[in-house]
């Protein structure tokens, strides 16, 4: 190490000297070399975290894969909402909230209740045809879920509907980029 | 025989090595939002590519580091 400035108490070169000396080092030009050797350590250990974030995004879609279809679950009677009216309810998982919409009196919609910007629960404005997000001011359109204005960017996912017996059943998620 | 460097030779080494290795962050981030945006909408078929494109893209800042310390030895 014949480029060091200084010299080590003990006299001894650097080479003998222990790990602390040399990674703890005096003289600034040294310094500046191990400084951005360890800012390279430390962008190295980042692009590990952005590793392992892609390899829980794999497991996390292997798993729902897995799981399949949702069942088919009952939400309401059709003559407990009225034209214009509003439910919540959980479907597929108890705490997956979506909100049920009857905008004719043939016509429902349904979607998560989740926004797609960062998931406060949208509320229905169905006199403006759309879904609202409290938080950040997100629109939805009523009839595609698609957003309209706002920071989200995807469309809210839809819940796939059918009526049997005067009932509305939920069948399916239709999650959409 | 492998050559030894002055230190200002490595400085600048190490210099343009940090500087790879930024870009090559910023593309991993870049990359793990954009899959993550994809699996949020349902879009599964570059959730694969994608994580194997960021486990070359660490291989390779693992690669430029390892030299950095293999060169301070010298």
């Amino acid at each position: 190490m014949s480029d060091q400035l200084s010299i080590p108490p003990d006299g001894r070169p650097y080479h003998d000297q222990p790990q602390w000396r040399n990674d703890f080092p005096i003289d600034w030009p040294q310094d500046e070399l191990v400084a951005r050797r360890d800012f390279t350590k430390f962008l190295v250990l980042t692009s590990f975290a952005f590793v392992v974030g892609q390899i829980w995004i794999a497991f996390e879609n292997f798993s729902r894969k897995r799981r399949g279809q949702p069942p088919i679950r009952p939400i309401a009677k059709l003559d407990a909402i009225p034209i214009g009216g509003a439910i919540t309810f959980a479907y597929p998982e108890p705490h997956d909230d979506c909100i049920l919409v009857r905008t004719a009196a043939d016509r429902f919609v349904a979607y998560s209740q989740k926004c797609t910007h960062l998931s406060c629960a949208v509320t229905p404005e169905i006199e403006k045809n759309c879904l609202h997000c409290p938080c950040h001011h997100g629109y939805f359109d009523l009839a595609t879920g698609a957003p309209t204005a706002g920071p989200p960017r995807r469309p809210l996912p839809r819940i796939k509907l059918e009526i049997r017996d005067g009932a509305i059943y939920a069948t399916g998620v239709e999650v959409r980029a | 025989m492998k050559r030894s460097f002055s230190r200002e030779q490595k400085l600048t080494i190490v210099n343009g090595i940090l500087a790879i290795v930024a870009m090559i962050v910023i593309m991993q981030l870049w990359l793990l939002s954009a899959t993550m945006n994809a699996f949020l909408g349902g879009d599964e078929s570059v959730i694969v590519p994608a994580a194997v494109g960021s486990l070359v893209c660490l291989l390779l800042n693992a690669g430029l580091l390892r030299y950095i310390y293999l060169m301070e030895r010298r």
